[in-house]
């Protein structure tokens, strides 16, 4: 008998044993909040999103237009001298980088290696969505998020979140995510951090050091 | 700058990689007087035995309260602020019991799922298998060396030891698993598996045991994870073949999910040619909405978060975007001898956040080392003897539903809802009635039959209550027993006895109402 067959035969002998297990079953009750007190994309939520981020050491800036994104990306980066980017990002935002900067797109069918990206001091992208009440910002690979490799090897992330991108609680953000659960998914919420060491949070371990969140709107 | 000893060691005793180039002469663990063990799931003595020595550690006492007394405030804090905090443990437990009663549908429903989407499933009956076909796997590759996330499954099975024998070096990536690693010592944290060690004990294992450590490192938290980042970093950037382990694993989607903190898991997802993720059957949830439960509940009970920094999810293979050779291993290994007991099964329910270790008063003082499991805690020691069975009274596993006051602090915090108090009096109960069928008489049977004998007649009463003065004497200054000659050795090896009163309750009565007393005997 092969293994797949032995384990499921094991389990239903298992429930089997159990005395009316069918009749047992209890239903699945969600009470829980299904839906945030903050509508999204309000300024209150967005205040949540910036308290969290905040907590978490990431970098926050509020804009209030995508045209102010460019010069905003100017001052972030004056002093990189390397950028990734995906192919699906709004190409005006780099605009104001310096003529110093080289800026590299990755695609899926011309992809940076890991060790170029080494290489890379920053990755500027967009976002799926983000959720103010955890301060969790999502990508899920779309073109104007890219591999998931870029957003993890450079060492500074530049994320650009619209502020009607912003919903108050997880299930709000899971049911966005669940239109696309096939698609590669990383949710990030502030630099890469571990407590390892006497559960004392340091910030900056193996994913970027270094996060800014640009809220836009 | 101490004396180079090279990559981490594998753990294995004598049987050492020809292959991998990171592996150097074994040596003896850092500081620690834990064996490296055969068994990840039973290992060591009894556990008052093993609590008794550890108890005689003040480092480990003082390391372990600082670290949970931390994490308690921490969690306490962000599961105050959730004000649906209950509803979502109703939930949670409610889809986990669910998952339970529907498991080979969505095992199968996973497996159509995830193999759609071009990944591979295997099955595995035992670690033995789950290891063999981890190695395999790995060999098809060609590589002698993978990179891991840190996962309490392939502890369980001891797969970076088998992976050893075969001539495959296997680096874990996460801090705390670095550092037992490199010690060659033993987890003693579902989360932490280093919290028995203070940054002092971790700088010293840097220096004698990992490559480069930078000059005049000092014990600064910071300073040793960016030595750590350092260490890392290039065998990410090269390694081919990941291992990993998961959280979830959804069956309407096939979705994968890995929650972590440090990146280390991220990139050991994304980067590498191939991934080999090794899961127990009991991970399913259902549906994706399921995550917007379990991502509420798991990061604020483990690490006191509101979320944790990252969490990856895959659906087998995204084109272009990481590993394109994607691989996952459903492991029984016991589970299914768990789900079998209609109480115990709730075991297989928890999501590992942690939250039960961290309150347990007895965890707190002795430590993950003394269950002699890599499940330790209040929900190793329901777990453990559940997926390894006993094997009599002598069997150390025997002992771990014994590990608890009670006191019902687990239960509290589980997000989950698994009632440990219960189902440890319920596999005390089921260890009782498998002596009495073995027909062995019992400490506690003899003890129930004694007092019977005693108590059924008020001239055998009185007669004993006169042998409580002797008890007054054994106990001497301190007002308690605590050792007692056969069969009462039985209750004084685990706990004190207090001394028995000067006067019992039947002489009180005497003395002070002796207009009635004739009357009351008569």
């Amino acid at each position: 008998m092969n293994a797949r067959t032995e384990i499921l035969g094991r389990v239903r002998r298992a429930l089997e044993g159990v005395r009316g297990h069918q009749a047992a079953e209890v239903p699945v009750v969600r009470d829980y909040r299904l839906v945030g007190d903050l509508a999204p994309g309000s300024s209150e939520a967005i205040d949540v999103l910036v308290d969290r981020l905040d907590d978490y050491k990431a970098h926050v800036h509020r804009v209030e237009t995508s045209e102010t994104v460019t010069a905003l990306l100017g001052e972030i980066l004056a002093e990189t001298t390397s950028v990734v980017v995906p192919p699906g990002l709004e190409p005006h935002w780099l605009d104001g980088l310096t003529s110093g900067t080289t800026v590299r797109t990755d695609t899926v069918d011309a992809p940076l290696s890991a060790l170029e990206l080494d290489e890379i001091d920053a990755v500027v992208t967009a976002a799926r969505v983000a959720v103010a009440d955890t301060g969790t910002i999502v990508l899920d690979g779309s073109p104007d998020q890219g591999r998931r490799a870029i957003t993890l090897v450079p060492d500074v992330h530049v994320c650009i979140v619209r502020a009607d991108q912003v919903v108050h609680s997880v299930p709000e953000g899971v049911t966005i995510l669940a239109a696309h659960p096939e698609r590669p998914q990383t949710w990030i919420s502030g630099p890469s951090a571990t407590s390892d060491i006497e559960l004392s949070r340091v910030e900056g371990v193996h994913g970027p050091r270094t996060l800014h969140v640009v809220i836009v709107g | 700058m101490s004396t180079f000893l090279g990559l981490p060691s594998l753990r294995s005793r004598g049987a050492h990689s020809s292959g991998g180039t990171g592996v150097l002469p074994e040596h003896a663990p850092v500081g620690s007087d834990v064996p490296h063990p055969d068994a990840p799931l039973r290992w060591g003595t009894t556990f008052p035995d093993a609590a008794r020595a550890a108890l005689g550690n003040t480092q480990l006492r003082r390391n372990l309260a600082h670290a949970t007394s931390t994490i308690r405030d921490k969690r306490a804090a962000v599961v105050g602020e959730v004000p649906d905090w209950e509803e979502l443990r109703d939930a949670g437990a409610a889809i986990k019991a669910h998952v339970m009663t529907n498991l080979p549908d969505l095992l199968a429903q996973f497996e159509e799922a995830f193999t759609a989407r071009g990944g591979t499933v295997h099955w595995a009956r035992d670690a033995a298998e789950a290891n063999r076909i981890v190695a395999d796997l790995v060999k098809a590759t060609g590589e002698t060396e993978v990179v891991k996330v840190k996962s309490m499954v392939t502890q369980e099975i001891g797969l970076n030891e088998a992976l050893a024998e075969e001539g495959i070096a296997a680096f874990e990536t996460d801090l705390a698993e670095l550092i037992v690693q490199l010690a060659d010592d033993m987890p003693s944290h579902i989360l932490v598996p280093a919290i028995h060690r203070n940054r002092s004990e971790i700088r010293e294992i840097f220096l004698e045991r990992m490559e480069h450590t930078p000059e005049g490192m000092t014990d600064a938290p910071r300073e040793l994870a960016m030595a750590a980042r350092a260490h890392l970093r290039r065998k990410f950037l090269s390694a081919k073949v990941a291992i990993s382990g998961a959280n979830f694993a959804v069956a309407e989607t096939g979705t994968l999910t890995v929650v972590e903190s440090e990146g280390n898991g991220r990139m050991c997802l994304t980067l590498p040619e191939t991934l080999i993720t090794v899961m127990g059957i009991e991970k399913i949830v259902p549906t994706f909405a399921d995550l917007e439960v379990f991502m509420q509940l798991l990061p604020r009970s483990s690490t006191g978060e509101r979320m944790n920094p990252y969490t990856s999810l895959w659906t087998g293979v995204t084109p272009g975007d990481g590993p394109q050779d994607v691989h996952l291993v459903l492991l029984d290994n016991g589970r299914t001898r768990a789900l079998s007991d209609d109480v115990g099964r709730a075991a297989l329910t928890c999501i590992r956040c942690s939250a039960c270790l961290n309150v347990c008063p007895v965890y707190e003082r002795v430590g993950g080392h003394a269950y002699g499991s890599v499940y330790p805690g209040p929900i190793g020691a329901i777990l453990t003897p559940q997926l390894t069975g006993s094997t009599g009274h002598s069997d150390p596993n025997s002992t771990l539903p014994y590990a608890s006051t009670l006191c019902g602090a687990c239960y509290e915090v589980c997000p989950v809802k698994i009632d440990i108090p219960a189902l440890l009096v319920h596999l005390r109960a089921k260890s009782v009635e498998e002596d009495r069928a073995r027909n062995r008489p019992t400490a506690w049977g003899a003890a129930m039959k004694a007092a019977s004998f005693v108590m059924a007649d008020a001239g055998r009463f009185a007669t004993a209550e006169k042998g409580l003065a002797l008890g007054r004497i054994v106990a001497g200054r301190s007002g308690r027993i605590s050792s007692l000659p056969f069969p009462g050795s039985l209750w004084t090896e685990a706990r004190d006895l207090p001394a028995p009163p000067k006067e019992t309750f039947r002489r009180w009565w005497e003395r002070t109402h002796p207009d009635t007393s004739d009357g009351e005997r008569s």
